[in-house]
């Protein structure tokens, strides 16, 4: 347990004590927010409506996808895990603590949009509270276990920034965070329904906002549930202590299998 | 009568024998028999064998790529070997990993701790996964304790390197791996360091050490092993390995006046002389007839001794005559 406290009061000072991870964490995503807000305000009437969720969604994919995974590949290729496997930290507490404390950065960053969003822009609260605060940690849970899925099959961090690209930048424009999903094009809405944004906004309007919305919200909680223990399952089963470890058990590529519930969604729903 | 005795001889030359191995095994810290490891179409460690016993500093030395970081990572549990067998006090790295972690403690040649770690966070974090409380006496020891506010990044080589060594030997291990733990560090942080191996050896701390300092190994450690391209090509003690070479042991000597200036003057044992800031310089195969032969000499011209100096070869000679030569020697 003095462990567990001691490795994750070290990981959570280090998501403020370094600057990238700081930038990540807090000082982009509520700029980001702040700007924004200051703009879509006034040039979309209906922002402050759609303002909370899509910022919150925002904030979680840019600490978790953006900043989780490079901190991961660096601490490997340095030779970091080496140290920590010979001194008895389980491979666990390497995926789970950093995953964690950034969920915690996440939630504290949330909460400051939450708490001045309606004070400062206007923005709608949530209807139901309790589903609020419930799909806000599903979505951090979820977009971390993706961080550390992308951290622990990136052979570097230039093979990082490539894939947490690849989940950042469509998330923005296709995962209702500035467009609402359902006046996107049906082409684009299918593809959209392979992000997991998608389903964190789809379940914050139809759950905590009480809005219709395109597809079923609890579903999209579910699959959103399903595709974070699964990204947790496969980063686990695929981390390897260093990278010149040949003893990985799975292909990088398997990862992929994490889009499995979100392929799902988007046949069924 | 005679088949009972001979059998009563039988069973106590077998207990003797086994009390023998048993009595060895438990002198024994680390044993490494056939060890190989192989990366692709190379073999970075091409059945080594060697045994460290309980109490030594053992020496690893070799040229760059010569396998004994690899040799060193397997012991430690990093690698997956392809062959042989090993054993830290009867624990096998690879299969029993959680019991080793107790056992050894590790100084990597890497630094191995995040940048933003601050010395005693570091301390803290890693006697917690041990489960023993923080060494800061260690820190203090080792010169650091004056940083355990600094992050890993802003502490210089030197520093890195002591604390390093201060984490690998918190939860006080009976076996130390230290991989090149003096690489970087001044003379006076070597001394330091050099002295709490000394220290720790004296506790019963057995200590692997792989350097390419010779000095170091020649001072530090009771027997060493040189590795070339995955072997090993010798070894024993420092003296031994030196003695076992073909250097020639230097011999300076300096007289009052003229009498060593004559260039035809030979000595026994003697196979390659010069002349150097006003000594006689005699570089001789047999250290005892050669000096006897020039005190005698010097008396017998009636001139007088001012100076002689005697300088055994060193590992680092040795070194570079087995490692040039390929080995074959």
């Amino acid at each position: 347990m003095t462990a567990f406290v001691n490795h994750f009061s070290f990981e959570f000072r280090t998501g403020i004590r370094e600057k990238t991870l700081l930038l990540m964490n807090y000082l982009f995503p509520l700029g980001f927010y702040f700007m924004v807000s200051l703009f879509m305000g006034q040039l979309n009437p209906y922002f402050h409506e759609t303002m909370l969720p899509g910022m919150i969604v925002f904030t979680i994919i840019t600490a978790t996808i953006l900043g989780l995974p490079n901190p991961l590949v660096s601490a490997r290729e340095s030779g970091i895990y080496r140290s920590y496997k010979i001194n008895g930290v389980p491979a666990m507490s390497i995926l789970t603590i950093p995953a964690l404390s950034t969920m915690i950065h996440v939630i504290i960053a949330a909460i400051i949009i939450t708490a001045t969003a309606p004070i400062f822009f206007g923005a709608t609260l949530p209807v139901n509270w309790p589903t609020f605060v419930l799909i806000v940690l599903v979505t951090a849970f979820v977009c971390a276990g993706f961080g550390v899925l992308i951290g622990v099959i990136s052979k570097n961090t230039r093979v990082t920034i490539l894939w947490s690209q690849l989940i950042f930048l469509p998330s923005m424009m296709l995962g209702g965070i500035m467009v609402p999903n359902n006046i996107l094009p049906p082409i684009l809405s299918k593809i959209s329904m392979l992000l997991p944004a998608t389903y964190a906004t789809n379940a914050l309007q139809g759950l905590s906002f009480n809005r219709d919305v395109s597809f079923s919200s609890s579903w999209s909680l579910a699959i959103l549930l399903a595709s974070g223990i699964l990204a947790f399952v496969l980063a686990s089963y695929l981390f390897s202590w260093d990278s010149r470890n040949t003893t990985r058990r799975g292909h990088s590529l398997m990862a992929l299998l994490v889009l499995a519930p979100f392929i799902i969604g988007m046949v069924l729903l | 009568m005679q088949k009972v005795i001979s059998k009563c001889k039988t069973e106590y030359e077998s207990k003797t024998k086994l009390s023998k191995e048993v009595k060895h095994m438990n002198d024994v810290a680390v044993t490494v028999n056939g060890l190989r490891k192989i990366y692709g179409d190379s073999t970075a460690v091409d059945g080594i064998s060697f045994e460290v016993k309980r109490g030594e500093i053992f020496g690893l030395l070799g040229p760059n790529g010569a396998g004994k970081t690899t040799a060193l990572e397997c012991l430690e549990g990093l690698r997956r070997t392809d062959g042989g067998r090993m054993r830290i006090l009867e624990t096998d790295p690879e299969r029993e990993t959680r019991k080793l972690r107790n056992l050894i403690g590790v100084q990597l040649q890497t630094s191995g701790l995040p940048e933003s770690m601050r010395v005693d966070e570091a301390m803290r974090f890693f006697s917690a996964y041990h489960g023993v409380e923080p060494r800061y006496d260690l820190l203090e020891r080792l010169g650091i304790k004056e940083k355990m506010s600094a992050q890993y990044r802003t502490l210089s080589t030197g520093q890195q390197r002591r604390l390093s060594l201060a984490l690998a030997a918190t939860h006080n291990p009976p076996v130390l791996i230290l991989d090149e733990p003096t690489a970087g560090l001044d003379v006076a942080s070597r001394v330091e360091l050099h002295e709490l191996m000394s220290e720790l050896q004296s506790r019963g701390t057995t200590i692997l050490l792989a350097t390419h300092d010779m000095a170091e190994a020649e001072k530090m450690a009771n027997r060493v092993a040189i590795l070339l391209r995955g072997k090993i090509v010798a070894t024993g003690t420092p003296r031994e390995l030196t003695a076992a070479g073909e250097g020639l042991t230097k011999v300076s000597v300096r007289a009052e006046d003229s009498s060593l200036s004559d260039p035809g003057l030979t000595f026994p044992a003697v196979k390659q002389q010069t002349s150097k800031e006003g000594y006689a310089v005699y570089y001789s195969a047999d250290i005892g007839p050669t000096v006897s032969a020039i005190i005698a000499y010097i008396q017998s011209k009636g001139d007088r001794l001012i100076d002689l100096r005697v300088e055994r070869p060193s590992l680092e000679e040795r070194f570079l005559e087995i490692t040039t030569s390929g080995g074959l020697r």
